[in-house]
């Protein structure tokens, strides 16, 4: 095995009284598909949330692609490296689809305007939505905001793309459009990281599932693994439910 | 470019009517759904008042010239310094206003509490006497400063009234301006910020590119409603030797002994720019508006 692209060793996170990570260990290898599954306030979001830095982890020690997160100047090293998939899309409501994607290409990689704009183009077809391209996002579906937003994070050329409950806010119809994007990208062999409850993407695309509660890593393993026998009781219980759906 | 807006919509206002009755207007409703054109906002009928008491104005002026113009011509120089405190004042309040409400919201706790002690501070004063402390005090401190430094320049400091009034006016409306920007900003969702910082860039960067664009479509109606308060309040600085449309008003008026005559036109005058700045104010409302 090589050097991971993600390494984190015993990370802790408070919020106020709420311990909120409990000594997390994870390694993530270049091209892996990680899927973390678990309840509501199990810890998923904020452990995502810690690699790139938009949470302050407490103690601990992370490294992304080489890079420790200690430094003001590191953080924003790593965030240039990382794509970010947030559950509200969060895209730039006063800006166009291709604004939204040229922006922090032209003030954090100095790309120049005819470069971003090509390169925006070129993504906004991958996820096929080049027709939408002067629209603004609030003329746009959910899904199609989604993958904009897909299309704006990849259009930093990151390393690692993270993912956060991409497709929690979306009307069912529009979840497949989302994950067809998100499945061809995990084919490209980009290393990606999502939380998620799409079984169906974890068995298609995930090279591991890993299972969070209380804030701790409960147990790891291929999706049909973790899917079919799982060992620990607490995954027995969230899987059942999950599954019954 | 205000005044293309103010004249289209009367145009549109009267072509309507007049093609009622010929052809309907073929794309009315394609441009009904063009965000900024809608009906709503090509016709503006508050214009009207404006055009109403410019025309009460004129017509005071024409009808009873004496004494209406000789007050015109006396006040005349008085209504330039108004506008022109107001208009530089507010170009400083909005700076000092956007600077306050970054440091209200500052990490840094030195800014934010440099920031938090202006605005309790200066907003727990009447302007009325701040603008005599300006005025009256402040010289006084600084020639005291100049000596205690042995710098004769500043012992022998002369004060510039219209300067001190700018200074007073700026000080305590940029206090008011610093909340409204807080607010402005803090109204924008924090996911927006998020989405800035995890594509790599800076905290300045997020906030001059994202935030803040956002934010400005969101303070305008506040921001445009202190202007018109700015504008009226320019009266109180009358009492610190500023030789504004009030004083000018006042003068005439311990001269002359007409008291209805001087402030009927006065009143009307500060109506007539009120009610234009809020037009224009809401007319770049309009124009700011764009899909969310």
């Amino acid at each position: 095995m090589s050097e991971p692209i993600i390494y984190m060793e015993n990370v802790h996170k408070y919020f106020g009284h709420i311990h909120a990570l409990r000594s997390v260990n994870l390694e993530v290898q270049k091209g892996e598909v990680v899927v973390i599954l678990g309840p509501s306030g199990s810890g998923k979001s904020t452990l995502l949330r810690c690699i790139n830095h938009l949470e302050v982890y407490n103690s601990g020690k992370i490294i992304v692609d080489g890079i420790p997160l200690k430094s003001a100047q590191n953080i924003n090293a790593v965030r240039r490296e990382v794509g970010m998939v947030f559950q509200s899309f969060n895209l730039f409501s006063h800006l166009t689809v291709t604004d939204n994607l040229t922006l922090a290409q032209r003030t954090v990689r100095k790309r120049d305007s005819k470069e971003a704009k090509e390169i925006a183009a070129k993504l906004l077809a991958k996820v096929g939505i080049s027709d939408k391209a002067e629209c603004y996002p609030g003329q746009l579906s959910g899904g199609q905001q989604q993958r904009v937003a897909i299309a704006r994070a990849l259009a930093m050329n990151p390393k690692i793309m993270l993912f956060d409950e991409p497709t929690s806010a979306l009307d069912p119809e529009m979840i497949k459009e989302v994950l067809d994007v998100m499945l061809a990208l995990a084919k490209e062999g980009m290393t990606m990281i999502v939380v998620s409850h799409e079984m169906g993407f974890a068995r298609a695309a995930a090279s591991r599932c890993i299972f969070m509660d209380e804030g701790q890593i409960i147990e790891q393993g291929t999706p049909d693994k973790l899917f079919s026998s799982p060992s620990h009781e607490r995954t027995k219980i969230f899987l059942s439910k999950v599954l019954q759906l | 470019m205000p005044f293309r807006g103010f004249f289209s919509n009367l145009r549109g206002a009267i072509s309507r009517r007049s093609t009622d009755t010929e052809e309907p207007l073929p794309n009315q409703e394609e441009l009904n759904r063009v965000p900024g054109a809608e009906l709503s906002s090509r016709l503006d009928p508050w214009w009207w008042l404006v055009v109403a008491v410019a025309f009460v104005i004129v017509l005071l002026l024409v009808l009873k010239s004496d004494p209406y113009w000789n007050i015109l011509l006396f006040v005349r120089d008085g209504l330039a310094i108004t506008v022109l405190l107001t208009v530089v004042s507010f170009v400083f309040i909005v700076v000092l206003g956007l600077l306050g409400g970054l440091g209200r919201i500052a990490k840094n706790p030195v800014i934010h509490l440099i920031a938090t002690l202006y605005v309790e501070i200066v907003r727990g004063v009447p302007l009325l006497v701040q603008l005599i402390w300006w005025y009256f005090a402040a010289p006084v401190v600084i020639q005291a400063i100049g000596r205690l430094l042995h710098i004769s320049a500043i012992a022998n400091y002369q004060s510039n009234a219209i300067l001190l009034a700018i200074i007073g006016l700026v000080i305590c409306y940029g206090a008011y301006m610093s909340e409204i920007f807080r607010a402005g900003i803090q109204s924008i969702h924090q996911g927006q910020m998020e989405a800035a910082r995890s594509l790599g860039m800076t905290y300045m960067q997020s906030m001059r590119y994202v935030i803040l664009p956002q934010a400005l479509r969101v303070v305008l109606p506040p921001v445009g409603n202190e202007f018109i308060m700015l504008l009226k309040d320019t009266s109180l600085v009358s009492v610190v030797a500023v030789a504004d449309l009030t004083r000018r008003g006042r003068e005439f008026m311990a001269t002359h002994f007409n008291p209805i005559e001087v402030w009927t036109l006065i009143a009307l005058l500060y109506l007539i720019m009120t009610l234009f700045s809020a037009r224009l104010i809401s007319w770049m409302e309009k124009r700011r508006r764009f899909e969310r």
